[in-house]
């Protein structure tokens, strides 16, 4: 009998494909949104705790102010001085390599070409730190370093952006009005999240970055990295300690630079990710909502038809319990058909957000069911209950429902 | 068994609407109909005559009186025992069809014989044996839009006797056609009556369509007035 009721919801549904369509469209469509953005969603938050973890268990930055990773006190604080750095590498054992970085956004040029990048001044030490391996080319020279001579490394985006498949290693960029001789290429680290691109800046000797670019001798970085076996948190504390020290802060006083673990700044950036998967997923659930009115509005549309239906049912001898078990299989058969489709519909959708962003595939199965047991949900409610109402009427005052 | 009457009304009473907005469709009717008659139930508009067949097919609960089927209070039963009734001993016939839409002639034939536990293949015969003996063997596939209104009426003809059942129970069943259709479908009842022992009752607004039938009930503001048992006209 349940195979046979089944069955009947299978005709009826077809019967009206048009109408069933159009029912099960606002689920297909919410469904497929919900799901496409918590996949994309978690492949990002994924990828950008990857992103930070690949760089290393045992990397510390030390960054001025407070808050500044949040986005939060900017501008009412002293940077660091090389010497800073230096003096953190030298005094501190378990230190193994510590790099100053200065940074800034310019347009570099090459003939015809121009490209909007990051301009970095740091030295050799980075390439160390921050274990960037050359594909062509050199590092600096000692001279280079001294000197602060115009000479720079481009990462593998910039390359191609300016030279495309050519070789950039001996021909000279312009950066504003500065000239730059192109010394070395980088070997590519692949795109990461949000859309940015690990590959993409100029890396150049601080000080012809402080004294041409920036003008002035700050360093807002300090990108440190320690021995293998080395103790994060006791790193950490020592730091800070010296840091108190270079920057006369007294016991009492709140400390106007931040030392972060990669582990925290993962954190913080795939905290942002959430939240914007969070931002996203509600937006979809907005859309599945109104899906579901949808069907009311279609289910409540065609309740006089039904009605009737019920009618002619009930007068050739259908007991109410068995009307009613079809309508609710046949409200529930649709929503899940909906709700299938729109799981396929998003699972693709996601796959391919995630490949456009680069991101990992992480299809969320709590996600999956939840919209499957929605959509299972929006069809008994909206399917079943207008057809309980028509089946507790006299099968007399059904037939003439008007 | 054979004294007594397939339908017994006695005293039935059914009104709708409380206090001075109070409509009596039914003023204390008694009525008794023995199996193989054929009736028509005729009167003005209001007099009650639908409500009569109504009741009489469980379709309407009156409000009072006793109403016995092959001896049993049909008051007594349950919604879903009257459906049981109607399932097994109840055709219906209606003026506006009530076919089920895009739904193919045989599929509505079906219908009664599903919800009765046939078989499929027994169901499809019984179904398409129906539509042959209304003449619509050629057309057991078509969809009620695609039928002429008489053509939807003897489906729906079809669909009342496809389970075999007691009585048959038509509801202005020409009145929405044109009077060779009209006579087409009284062709038919007749023969169910005649040949198969159907009892038929049927409510008509029509003289020419009440002759076929054997008994002429006829009804005044919810009462009886008279009952007659009339010649054969043919």
């Amino acid at each position: 009998m349940i195979f046979e009721t089944i069955r009947l919801a299978l005709e009826a549904i077809f019967r009206n494909a048009f109408r069933s369509f159009l029912t099960v469209l606002g689920i297909v469509i919410g469904v497929a949104a919900v799901i496409a953005m918590v996949t994309v969603g978690q492949g990002s938050t994924y990828q950008v705790t990857a992103d930070v973890e690949k760089l290393g268990g045992n990397i510390v930055m030390v960054l001025p102010g407070q808050g500044a990773m949040q986005g939060g006190s900017l501008g009412a604080f002293d940077m660091f001085r090389l010497r800073d750095n230096d003096q953190v590498e030298q005094e501190l054992s378990f230190v193994r390599v510590a790099a100053p970085l200065a940074q800034t956004r310019r347009r570099v040029v090459f003939g015809n070409e121009n490209w909007n990048t990051e301009i970095v001044g740091t030295d050799n030490r980075y390439f160390d730190a921050a274990r960037w391996e050359l594909e062509r080319g050199r590092l600096f020279e000692d001279g280079e370093i001294k000197a602060g001579r115009p000479v720079c490394v481009l990462g593998e985006t910039v390359s191609s952006e300016l030279f495309g498949a050519a070789n950039p290693v001996g021909e000279t960029i312009r950066i504003n009005a500065l000239s730059c001789d192109v010394i070395g290429l980088t070997r590519s680290k692949g795109a990461s999240t949000f859309g940015s691109d690990q590959d993409d800046f100029v890396i150049m000797p601080l000080k012809a970055f402080q004294q041409r670019i920036a003008g002035n001798n700050d360093v807002s970085v300090m990108f440190v990295a320690l021995d293998e076996e080395a103790d994060v948190e006791m790193a950490k504390r020592e730091i800070t300690a010296l840091m108190q020290q270079i920057r006369k802060i007294g016991p009492r006083e709140e400390d106007d630079f931040e030392v972060m673990d990669m582990a925290q700044i993962a954190t913080i950036l795939s905290g942002i990710t959430n939240v914007l998967t969070g931002l996203l997923a509600a937006v979809a659930a907005v859309s599945l909502l109104v899906g579901g009115i949808g069907i009311m509005n279609i289910m409540l549309v065609s309740v006089t038809e039904r009605t009737r239906e019920i009618g002619i049912r009930l007068a050739i001898g259908a007991q109410s319990s068995q009307v009613l078990m079809q309508f609710l299989v046949e409200a529930i058969v649709l929503s899940l058909i909906g709700g299938l489709i729109g799981i396929l519909l998003g699972l693709g959708l996601g796959l391919l957000g995630a490949q456009l962003l680069s991101v990992p595939f992480i299809p969320s199965v709590a996600t999956i069911f939840l919209a499957f047991f929605f959509s299972a949900a929006v069809g008994v409610i909206f399917g079943f209950f207008p057809a309980r109402r028509a089946a507790r009427l006299n099968p007399i005052d059904a037939l003439r429902h008007e | 068994m054979a004294d007594r009457p397939l339908i017994a009304l006695h005293s039935i009473c059914r009104t709708y609407g409380q206090g001075d907005a109070m409509v009596r469709a039914l003023d204390d009717v008694s009525l008794a109909i023995n199996a193989g008659e054929f009736v028509a139930i005729m009167g003005p508009s209001g007099s009650g005559k639908s409500t009569a067949l109504n009741v009489i097919g469980s379709l309407d609960v009156p409000t009072s009186g006793s109403y016995l089927f092959d001896g049993v209070e049909v008051a007594d039963l349950s919604k879903d025992q009257r459906a049981l009734l109607r399932r097994h001993y109840l055709g219906f016939i209606f003026q506006g069809y009530n076919l089920l839409a895009r739904t193919s002639a045989l599929h509505n034939v079906e219908l009664p014989l599903i919800y009765k536990g046939v078989a499929p293949k027994e169901r499809r015969a019984a179904a398409i044996t129906a539509l042959e003996r209304v003449g619509l063997g050629k057309r057991i596939h078509h969809d009620p839009s695609e039928l002429s209104g008489g053509q939807q009426q003897r489906v729906a003809i079809a669909r009342a006797m496809a389970t075999r059942p007691r009585v048959i129970l038509a509801d202005e069943p020409t009145g929405n056609l044109d009077t060779q259709m009209s006579r087409d479908i009284m062709e038919v009842l007749v023969e169910l009556n005649e040949r198969d022992g159907m009892t038929i009752i049927m409510v008509t607004h029509e003289r020419d369509m009440a002759e076929y039938a054997q008994r002429l009930v006829w009804m005044v503001d919810g009462r009886v007035e008279s009952d007659t048992q009339m010649q054969k006209a043919a």
